[in-house]
């Protein structure tokens, strides 16, 4: 049974490669890599190896400059946390955006219950920060400044390097939660500016459990995880060496064909948007028509509701992402959606779309095909499609 | 994450549709998730002779109101006031807890649509047939966290367990 995977935002398969290296680094039984003898030096190199690969795929100017962790959350959660413990001295104010993903939101509502403030800035109807308006936001008291580089939920690309600019002049540590973008649109953490970038290997066809910190050298920030001396005092723990052999494989063949990658999401993403009007009318594109992530469309299909929409497709063996309240453990719309200026009603139709580089025009056109019914359906039992059509 | 029975309704759904010319009409709303309801009667001789459904909500919402217009159909009136948001989910051998509330709405619907058709019978005009909810602890006699799903008492507006404000959200 053949299933056509449009999730990829969630997460991305392993390359064969991948699985290979890891295969065979357990076959190797490597020994502990802070261990100083023969066993663990080799297990060492074999680290430091990933560690140059991941330095090469976001242009860190030092290999140490990443810091290996169990993934993205964590790495969201060691640079706000991280941060606001070392610099409480210096303030307790922390600037962010209105469509954070939830590991900044939550970190930074546990920080709010420990006396930090916090000004989160809107987005347009389009997703977008305004530089300026970080800008305006920023205090004497801000230690920190963190806005995605992505969303996970539109795909739009924040201002990046605009906003880096300004931290730059004003001295405030800067944070993007880059794991939507790393692998998928080149990333230069020197020219974007950033002192922290989170990322996760699954997101670029390594394994799940694994990702990283990029913190540049200098940068004031204390360890999540206290313990050894790992990870440049940075991540206290032995290394998960496994997934940070497959997440350095990983890495480096992300970085040789990104350019190849990003023209066949793009091809695939216009596909997708140019023939939609053929197959279902009445329905919004969240997605910023230029600042994007190639590989992502979110899209609101009105009068229906997306969780009904994915089990019907997941029907057809066809596996898409949905931002409905009704697929959330907490029944909520989006606050993405809703910052946006969707309304509930439209924000409860939304599909995200994320393609892979094994993905095939034909995928795009199977999966217009079965949207098409599945749309033309659930219309057919929806009351409000019912007031529509009756004018 | 749904079981059979659910999946089963939410895919061939029993009743749907539009009655033309109903004898009373219950239609409900939910704020906080987006889903709404409208179910149609058809009464003869204070029985339910038919009954449909349209729904603008998620694969639970769908299920619910499938199950509902076929426990209903052919009960009389009075059976069909005791049916519950309980007896519905019970029917569809459990939902997800956090989708027990949408079992609410097809019952409501349901009750709605009667009350319609003895409102109409009796001469009275409501201008207004959609309900729209405030947020209410009617999901049964538990509530659960939507973050956590540990049992919360009733009213609560913040999980003691995860430590999540629930207001407005569970």
């Amino acid at each position: 049974m053949k299933i056509i995977n449009l999730d990829h935002i969630s997460s991305k398969p392993l390359l064969p490669e991948v699985k290979a290296a890891m295969i065979k680094a357990i076959n190797n039984d490597y020994h502990n890599p802070s261990s100083q003898h023969k066993s663990g030096e080799v297990a060492a190199e074999t680290l430091d190896q990933a560690r140059g690969s991941v330095a090469e795929l976001i242009n860190a100017a030092l290999p140490k400059e990443v810091v290996f962790n169990s993934g993205g959350t964590e790495s969201v959660n060691h640079a706000i946390k991280g941060v606001a413990m070392a610099n409480a001295e210096k303030g307790k104010h922390i600037v962010t955006s209105n469509i954070e993903h939830n590991a900044v939101i939550r970190s930074l509502r546990r920080l709010k219950s420990m006396g930090y403030k916090v000004t989160s800035v809107s987005v347009d109807e389009k997703g977008r920060v305004n530089p300026q308006e970080v800008a305006d936001a920023i205090t004497d008291e801000t230690i920190l400044v963190s806005i995605m580089h992505s969303n996970n939920e539109t795909g739009t690309i924040q201002p990046i390097e605009e906003i880096g600019a300004i931290t730059r002049q004003k001295k405030v540590i800067f944070h993007t939660d880059a794991v939507d973008s790393v692998g998928v649109v080149p990333i230069d953490v020197q020219k974007m500016g950033v002192d922290l970038l989170s990322f996760a290997a699954n997101n670029f066809y390594g394994p799940t459990g694994v990702g990283g910190l990029y913190i540049r050298r200098g940068t004031r920030i204390f360890p999540l995880i206290d313990g050894g001396v790992q990870e440049g005092n940075k991540r206290a723990g032995t290394e998960n060496l496994l997934g940070i052999i497959g997440t350095g494989v990983a890495a480096d063949i992300t970085r040789r064909n990104l350019d190849k990658w990003y023209r066949h999401y793009k091809a695939l993403t216009t596909k997708l948007l140019n023939d939609l009007p053929e197959y279902i009318d009445d329905y919004i594109i969240n997605t910023h028509p230029e600042h994007s992530l190639p590989n992502m469309v979110s899209m609101s299909v009105q009068y229906i509701e997306g969780e009904s929409v994915m089990l019907m497709l997941d029907d057809d063996n066809i596996a898409v992402s949905t931002r409905s309240a009704c697929a959330t453990g907490s029944l909520r719309a989006s606050h993405v959606l809703i910052s946006i200026g969707l309304s509930h009603a439209d924000a409860q139709g939304t599909l995200v779309l994320s393609f892979g580089k094994d993905n095939t025009v034909e995928d795009v056109t199977a999966f217009l095909v079965a949207l098409k019914n599945v749309v033309t359906t659930l219309r057919n039992i929806s009351p409000l499609y019912q007031k529509v059509a009756q004018g | 994450m749904y079981n059979k029975v659910v999946m089963d309704h939410f895919r061939n759904p029993r009743n749907v549709g539009v009655i033309e010319n109903p004898d009373g009409v219950g239609e409900v709303g939910n704020p906080l998730c987006g889903d709404m309801m409208t179910i149609y009667l058809k009464i003869d001789n204070e029985n339910i002779d038919d009954i449909k459904f349209q729904t603008f909500g998620c694969g639970s919402a769908i299920a619910v109101s499938s199950m509902l217009t076929e426990i209903a159909k052919g009960k009389s009136l009075d059976e069909a006031k005791k049916i519950t948001n309980k007896d519905v989910a019970k029917a569809l051998e459990g939902l997800p807890k956090n989708k027990l509330h949408c079992s609410n709405l097809g019952a409501d619907a349901l009750q709605m649509a009667i009350k319609d058709y003895e409102d109409r019978k009796a001469g009275i005009k409501r201008p207004e047939l959609i309900r729209i909810d405030k947020h209410e602890h009617s999901h049964g006699e538990q509530c659960y966290c939507p973050y956590c799903d540990i049992e919360l008492e009733g009213g609560t507006t913040f999980c003691d367990a995860c430590h999540s404000s629930l207001e407005e959200e569970h």
